[in-house]
């Protein structure tokens, strides 16, 4: 270096400085942010939902069309009981409960990977 | 069957249901008002839930139908489980976040208007209404079945009960009674099952694949109640007591020759063993074969499959006592929690009524004539097992059946009458009495005036309407920012009208026959989209009238409330 001149550093600091908004402040303000972030939360929520309905709309439309396209599944006997007995007066409702329980479970763990993006601290650099 | 236990068993819990209510009160102990709801437990409230859901449609009602039409009505039941499934994955934990007691409340919440507030009230008035009526035609019924009584003495009875529970016990049914019932009711049900069950296996077992029609077994006498004309397909001689086709005959033999035939009031036909059950004129007669298999080739019967599917499946979210049960949990995930556990408690008693339809279609055929299949659950005890264990498990489902009716009444009628008092008049303690009155005077006349329909099948219509108005309404409320005061109004009006319409046609005058008569006894499968389609299409259409608040009501719906987010400051209106 060349003489008289000092080499002056100082603590490491970033070179843009972020303003520390919570994402929540972002939500009640309404910014684009905030909308982004609450879009996604239900979008992620209704296409579970839509999923599911969907899931059920295909048995539930799609077991009167099997009864009525191929009788012979009408006719096939469990324990001497019809199918259509067994299926719609037995094992559907277990099924039911079934779907309702994975549904909480998800529905849930969107809500809670929203609630960590939300509530991550601001100067968190990574994505 | 034996009419003094079955009278004790419905004293009983008449008795039961009046004096838990007013100690209820006196003590104060279980106001839902002002109990901190985090100490009641899921699985009271489920218990609570199940027990005011299940109504005489799911205790007598299921079993009746199933006897009188076979496997295609497996899904009525079906649908009234899966109906929580929709309600749980589409709603719950939203409606419980939105803070809103009643459906009115939610509207008002959602769309910031007072208009769409006093149509939603309008609604749950008339479905709750709809939803009434069979009860007090099956309490009818029951005491028919008991003790002989004219059919209106069941509905006034239960009328007056549920309106001295109501306006004595306060505004909220205590949850601990309704948990209390569920259990009661599923305790009624499968105690008499399991002996029905052995001693049709002591009997051989028989089983029903025969290709032939329903027959007595043998020598049979059927007392008629209340006139009837049935179909005769084969000659069949009889001894009558009372008057047939207009002629009064004392005990003397009569030929009955193929056709329709008028049995009056209060006539007794002895039918020999091996003859063909006569079939209430305007139900179609099925081999048991045929009863035993789905879509049995009677005209329109996958179409009415599916608009039952829709209906079910779609009106449970709309009924108005099914929303309020949701403020009682803490926050939206026990929402939902609760919503599973009420789940699996409609499963385990939805499996029941199918085998008593199955039973009696092999033990009390004669109920295909009377045209009250609805009380085979009440009649099959007395039939199968006899003696005083047959009475007194007879005894017992009656007693199920009367805590069905009393307990579904008053949750209905204590959440309509708040909306009465609230939205129609002027609120208050006096308004709130008015309303009882008002919400069980009207079905009452109506129960009697009407004719007898199966109670299963009413029900099924109170679920059409509340498909077609406020599922598109909670649905597209909760998930579409888009919904507009306009499009909810049309909807909502769409909706109502053309299923109230087909409501009045089908109970007034009966569906006529044909591709029409299917459309109207089971509307929700074109009623459903079109109220879906004009609410979607109008709010497109009037995108100025979207409410300024949505942004905020959104984030209220749908963020958990561990997030310290700003939510609104909307809060119900109390009673």
């Amino acid at each position: 270096m060349a003489p008289g001149r000092v080499l002056v550093t100082g603590p490491r600091t970033r070179a843009v400085r972020r303003p520390s908004y919570p994402v929540t402040r972002e939500i009640d303000e309404q910014t684009g942010l905030g909308e982004a972030y609450m879009r996604s939360l239900l979008r992620a929520q209704l296409r579970l939902a839509v999923g599911l309905c969907l899931v059920l709309a295909a048995v539930v439309i799609g077991l009167p069309l099997l009864f009525a396209v191929f009788p012979e599944v009408s006719e096939k006997a469990v324990l001497g009981i019809p199918l259509p007995w067994v299926v719609l007066g037995g094992l559907i409702y277990p099924w039911f409960v079934t779907c309702g329980w994975w549904y909480v479970r998800q529905a849930e763990r969107n809500e809670d990977d929203f609630a960590e993006l939300v509530d991550r601290p601001p100067s968190d650099d990574a994505p | 069957m034996n009419t003094a236990y079955g009278l004790a068993g419905v004293l009983l819990v008449v008795v039961a249901t009046v004096l838990i209510g007013v100690i209820g009160r006196i003590s104060r102990t279980t106001s839902d008002f002002y109990v901190a709801s985090r100490t009641v437990t899921p699985l009271r409230n489920a218990s609570a839930i199940g027990g005011e859901y299940l109504s005489a449609a799911s205790f007598l009602g299921i079993a009746g139908l199933i006897l009188a039409y076979g496997a295609d009505m497996l899904w009525l039941p079906v649908g009234w489980t899966g109906g929580y499934l929709i309600l749980l994955v589409l709603v719950s934990a939203p409606l419980r976040r939105s803070g809103a007691y009643t459906l009115p409340d939610f509207a008002e919440a959602r769309l910031e208007s007072m208009a769409v507030r006093r149509v939603a009230s309008i609604l749950v008035v008339l479905i709750s209404w709809l939803y009434l009526l069979p009860q007090f035609q099956s309490a009818g019924l029951v005491l028919r079945t008991v003790t002989g009584a004219p059919v209106w003495t069941g509905g006034v009875l239960v009328a007056v009960v549920v309106a001295v529970n109501v306006l004595v016990g306060g505004m909220r049914s205590v949850t601990l009674v309704q948990a209390f019932q569920y259990w009661m009711k599923l305790t009624a049900l499968a105690v008499p099952l399991v002996f029905l069950l052995l001693a049709w296996r002591y009997d051989g077992a028989p089983g029903l694949a025969e290709d032939a029609p329903p027959q007595f077994a043998d020598r049979t006498t059927v007392s008629v109640g209340l006139g009837v004309t049935v179909d005769v397909a084969d000659p069949v001689q009889v001894v009558v007591d009372g008057r047939v086709d207009g002629q009064t005959y004392a005990g003397s033999t009569v030929v009955l020759g193929p056709g329709r035939h008028h049995i009056a009031q209060n006539t007794s036909v002895t039918f020999p063993a091996g003859a063909d059950v006569p079939h209430v004129s305007d139900r179609p007669a099925s081999t048991d074969r045929q009863w035993a298999m789905p879509l049995d080739g009677h005209p329109h019967s996958l179409y009415a499959t599916y608009s039952l599917i829709l209906a079910t499946f779609l009106g449970t979210m709309g009924l108005p006592h099914v929303l309020v049960r949701f403020y009682t949990n803490p926050d939206g995930r026990a929402a939902r929690r609760t919503t599973v556990l009420v789940l699996s408690l409609l499963g385990a008693f939805y499996l029941l009524p199918a085998v008593y339809g199955a039973l009696g279609r092999l033990y009390t055929p004669e109920l295909l004539m009377t045209g009250r299949a609805d009380a085979v659950v009440l009649t099959l005890p007395g039939r199968l097992i006899g003696g005083v264990g047959g009475d007194l498990l007879g005894a017992l489902v009656t007693g199920g059946a009367v805590a069905a009716f009393l307990s579904t009444s008053s949750g209905i009628t204590v959440s309509v009458a708040g909306v009465i008092a609230q939205d129609i008049l002027r609120g208050g303690v006096r308004s709130f009495r008015a309303g009882t009155l008002l919400a069980l005077v009207v079905p009452l006349a109506l129960a009697i005036a009407a004719r007898a329909l199966p109670v299963a099948d009413v029900v099924g219509l109170a679920f059409a309407v509340a498909a077609s108005t406020f599922c598109p309404l909670l649905v597209l409320g909760v998930w579409w920012r888009r919904l507009t005061v306009p499009g909810a109004l049309a909807g909502l009006i769409a909706g109502g009208t053309l299923a109230g319409t087909a409501v009045i046609v089908t109970i007034a005058a009966g569906p006529p026959a044909g591709l029409a008569g299917a459309l109207l006894a089971e509307p929700a499968a074109w009623t459903v989209p079109i109220a879906f389609a004009t609410m979607i299409v109008v709010s497109l259409c009037t995108p100025g009238r979207v409410p300024r608040g949505v942004a905020r009501m959104m984030v209220r719906l749908h963020t958990p409330e561990s997030l310290a987010v700003d939510r609104g400051t909307w809060r119900p209106k109390r009673v």
